[in-house]
């Protein structure tokens, strides 16, 4: 299962990429920094032109120049790129963002764990899940 | 907390509504889900004109709660669980409930139609008992333990102020 990770903090990218290496069909294939990259990244813009789109998108709401909430929002109504399950990954436990993340159509929200072996059980978790479990869309990458 | 299950309403029951109108899966799912030990109520449509007016507490409906969470099979009478799915996302009043399609279909083009139409996630249903009580199983461990569900954070908040005042 290929990973873009969409996430500003490097200390979130590092613990992130560190749990997820313990899942061996797990391939972080890109990380994004803000959401105007993501975006970038999954419309093959510029230096992106030939990214791999990727199974499963793990964003943080709290992003630079663009937030995550918007480019939730961007996502979920292009036609070439809706279907790709998004896992919102973020500190926030405030009410209304978990409500709007799945108003705006997150496949699911998840609360960032503070240490590395949370993060690495949260890892474990969505690798278990997002491929033993669901059956994943086909990957758009003919888009 | 009562860790029995009451018919009436405990803060922390999770509320499920299971749209299926096979009554063998119906009953497999319940027996997995009472085998998890945990202080649920599932609800059961046969169909999605049931399952819309359970949504919309209309006719006897009408004292119904919104569930935390929806587990659709996509062969449904009357209404298909597609049409259900779309009517639900677009919805603004019902549209943040996750709804987990449980479906025996494998095909790519509905799983694609599903994620398109934008269920929270896919899952096959499984033939066999034991697999039905995994699969049961990984939807409780992700979706109750992993994620956070929009419902139940609501009305935990609406609990605290309950206290609170």
């Amino acid at each position: 299962m290929n990973i873009l990770l969409v996430e500003d903090n490097p200390g979130d990218v590092r613990l992130t990429q560190e749990a997820f290496r313990e899942a061996d069909s797990v391939n972080i294939v890109g990380v994004a920094s803000d959401g105007v990259e993501a975006l970038d990244y999954l419309r093959r813009r510029g230096r992106y032109a030939d990214a791999l789109r990727p199974d499963l998108i793990l964003l943080d709401l709290n992003l630079p120049r663009k937030d995550g909430r918007e480019v939730l929002a961007e996502l979920k109504d292009d036609p070439l790129l809706r279907r790709i399950p998004i896992v919102v990954l973020t500190v926030s436990q405030a009410e209304q963002d978990i409500v709007r993340t799945y108003e705006l159509h997150a496949n699911c929200y998840i609360s960032k764990p503070i240490n590395l072996d949370n993060f690495i059980d949260i890892a474990a978790a969505i690798n278990h899940f997002w491929t033993d479990v669901a059956m994943l869309p086909a990957n758009v990458n003919s888009g | 907390m009562p860790k029995n299950e009451i018919p009436g309403e405990t803060p922390d029951q999770v509320r499920i509504l299971l749209v299926e109108d096979n009554r063998g899966d119906a009953r497999l799912t319940r027996v997995a889900f009472g085998d998890l030990g945990l202080p649920c109520c599932l609800d059961h449509v046969y169909d999605g004109m049931e399952a819309l007016q359970y949504l919309r507490r209309e006719g006897r409906f009408a004292e119904a709660r919104a569930p935390d969470i929806i587990l659709l099979d996509l062969n449904l009478p009357k209404k298909s669980g597609f049409d259900l799915l779309a009517l639900i996302k677009n919805d603004p009043e019902l549209r943040f409930i996750p709804v987990i399609v449980l479906t025996i279909s494998r095909s790519q083009a509905d799983i694609n139609k599903a994620y398109d139409l934008h269920a929270n996630c896919y899952i096959v249903k499984p033939i066999n008992l034991d697999d039905f009580v995994n699969i049961v199983a990984a939807i409780k461990n992700f979706w109750l333990d992993v994620a956070v569900l929009p419902q139940r954070k609501r009305r935990s908040t609406l609990d605290m102020e309950a206290i609170e005042e």
